[in-house]
């Protein structure tokens, strides 16, 4: 899309982006903590520390990526903004309301609206006895949307906003292919006009060509509606391609948060260059490749990790504090926040 | 998906996939798919097809039957006889025609499984669902009811309640039904955990859906499949236990015949000895109807299991 045609395609609230760049969404010390149960009177015996520290913020029109091996939190960190779970501490900032402990009511009638997901698994984020119609169709039902008519346009069009045909709205799930669920998938996280919408590892389960194509619609979606984004994201290369603010999560503690470049040019936290090392890079005549990093032993178990920073187990500087004292989440240079005690 | 462009734009015309030709036709929905898939397998045709022949003949046995079991009480000039064109599966000890009597018993085994299976069917469903859904304490409660329930002897648990009340058949379903009701609670149960974490739940919930339509659009849809054929499978097993309790003579009480008090009143040797078609037809009804109700519950589960396309 070319700027003058950007332009007239924007709505108004589009046009709004552009002019003032102002935070949808700040997450402060977020925490989400599941109680293990056991026994008849199901009591509590210890707590699964899924996500334990995770701060962030968005401008409108923006893209966090959330980057993380498997286990980090950070698709809990997604679900509880979106609060399918309620956050055990820490904030939840949409547009200058915390919403973290919003009841389910309240929840229905202001934010379920403005905040979509999309999901994993194209398999299983349909209901397979549901026509793609029906299933773009009760959004439009749920919040009481424009009228009958209107609404079969809208199923029809949504259809061809993201590449389907708008014949397709009386078939099932199971007709399509993983790439074309997905769009469907994005189709409904669009039914009701969000704002912001958290994309968790929206294309992991994909071929590595259909990925191209549906990251290339999410950023065609994003320019079209001045969406924000967060994209939650296992592979650095993908992030790397659509975000331009990358957090890095291990063991449910956010380690690392800056702008896209910062973070790849300079990584600064050991476990940010240890992820990166592990990206396979073409060799190239002229170009040093990035010595590797191989970190040791697993991940520790999130109902006990490690003390001090949770990192210090694997990390390969971590020195006698690092057992003891939890590093604090601090900005070491403009936009460029790091918890960890080499950068004092 | 083959030959899908590398980068494509998401103005370009879609991927390939439903425009085959092949597939422009018809949108097939679910059940269309487990129905093809179940009329495929040849043996739960077959076992259908035999059911709905029994079940047939169980409703008509006014018009079919040479007897009327209510009527005929003694006919003592033909005790015993064998089977003949008269009376195709011979006459008991009281000279009653069996061919009749099976058919009418039929009638009051079938209903006993049937309504007993739906009874237990319906129990376990909200039973499960409230443990599935809520969690936590209910969740703990109702399993460990489940529990006990499930470790006592059903046999006995029978024999002892009706040892209390008169038997009858509108009891008999009672007490069948709440005993039967622990492993669909079980299955709805995990069903529910299973389906609650579901991505398109969580997506209806993200959309603003209040709890008890996702239940009922989302959830309870999903688990039919598994519920319908466990339900299936235990009204062969309730029709077994049914003969067993009006074979000790707890169940359907003579006059009335059933299956099981068929066979219970040709127990003696000298009929055994003597009179081969008494106790065979009623067994031999027991051993098709369930055997073909096996078959179709098979048949359902197969035709259900998404990973048997």
């Amino acid at each position: 899309m070319t700027p003058e045609m950007n332009t007239a395609v924007k709505s108004g609230r589009a046009q709004q982006e552009k002019t003032s760049s102002d935070v949808i969404l700040e997450v402060k010390d977020l925490k989400k903590h599941f109680p293990i149960k056991t026994g008849i009177l199901q009591r509590t015996t210890g707590v699964i520390k899924a996500v334990d520290g995770a701060h962030f913020s968005v401008k409108r029109g923006e893209t966090i990526g959330i980057v993380g091996e498997s286990g980090c939190g950070k698709s809990t960190t997604g679900r509880t903004i979106i609060r399918l779970y309620e956050p055990t501490e820490g904030k939840i900032i949409y547009k200058g309301n915390d919403i973290s402990h919003l009841k389910e009511k309240e929840m229905r009638s202001s934010i379920r609206r403005d905040i979509q997901m999309i999901f994993q698994d194209p398999f299983a984020s349909l209901n397979p006895r549901k026509t793609l119609g029906s299933i773009l169709y009760e959004p439009f039902k749920v919040h009481n949307l424009h009228s009958e008519k209107e609404r079969q346009e809208k199923i029809e069009s949504l259809l061809e906003i993201v590449g389907l045909d708008g014949s397709f709205k009386s078939r099932y799930p199971h007709e399509f292919s993983g790439g074309q669920r997905q769009r469907i998938g994005i189709a409904r996280a669009l039914t009701t006009q969000p704002e912001l919408i958290i994309a968790d590892e929206p294309v992991s389960a994909l071929d590595v060509s259909i990925q191209a194509q549906i990251i290339n619609l999410m950023e065609d979606l994003q320019e079209e509606f001045g969406l924000t984004y967060v994209f939650i994201s296992h592979d650095l290369s993908v992030v790397r391609h659509i975000a331009d603010t990358v957090g890095v999560m291990y063991l449910g503690n956010m380690m690392e948060l800056a702008p896209k470049e910062d973070l790849y040019r300079e990584p600064l936290h050991p476990y940010t260059r240890a992820l990166l090392s592990a990206v396979p890079v073409p060799r190239q005549k002229g170009v040093k490749t990035r010595e590797k990093v191989v970190l040791k032993g697993d991940l520790p178990s999130p109902s006990n990790p490690p003390s001090g920073c949770v990192f210090h187990t694997r990390c390969p500087e971590a020195m006698e504090e690092c057992k003891k004292v939890v590093p604090a989440f601090e900005e070491k240079k403009s936009g460029h926040y790091v918890a960890c005690h080499l950068y004092k | 998906m083959q030959q899908e462009p590398v980068n494509m734009p998401s103005s370009t015309p879609p991927e390939p996939g439903p425009n085959d030709p092949k597939l422009k036709k018809k949108p097939d929905t679910l059940t269309k798919i487990i129905l093809t898939k179940f009329f495929r397998n040849k043996l739960a045709v077959a076992g259908g097809i035999v059911l709905f022949i029994i079940v047939t003949m169980a409703i008509f046995a006014p018009l079919i039957a040479p007897q009327n079991p209510g009527d005929v009480e003694m006919d003592l000039l033909n005790r015993l006889a064998p089977p003949s064109t008269e009376f195709i599966m011979g006459t008991d000890d009281f000279g009653r025609d069996i061919f009749s009597r099976v058919l009418y018993g039929a009638q009051v085994s079938l209903l006993v499984g049937f309504l007993a299976m739906l009874g237990g069917a319906i129990i376990g469903t909200v039973m499960g669902s409230l443990a599935g859904y809520f969690g936590g304490r209910v969740d703990a409660l109702i399993m460990r009811l489940v529990d006990i329930l499930i470790s006592f002897p059903n046999i006995f648990l029978l024999i002892l309640l009706i040892a209390f009340f008169s038997p009858s058949v509108g009891l008999l379903i009672v007490f069948l039904a709440s005993l039967g009701w622990m492993s669909t609670a079980r299955l709805v149960r995990g069903e529910f955990l299973s389906l609650r974490q579901r991505e398109y739940v969580l997506a209806a919930k993200t959309l603003g859906m209040k709890t008890n339509r996702i239940i009922f659009q989302h959830i309870l849809p999903n688990a039919l499949g598994p519920i319908i054929v466990a339900s299936t499978l235990s009204v062969g097993n309730l029709i077994i236990v049914e003969s067993v309790l009006s074979f000790l003579g707890l169940g359907v009480q003579p006059p009335t015949p059933s299956w099981g008090n068929m066979l219970q009143s040709a127990q003696n040797y000298t009929i055994m000895r003597d009179a081969w078609w008494y106790p065979v037809f009623p067994g031999l009804m027991i051993f098709i109807t369930v055997l073909s109700i096996n078959f179709v519950g098979d048949g359902l589960r197969d035709a259900f299991d998404p990973k048997m396309r």
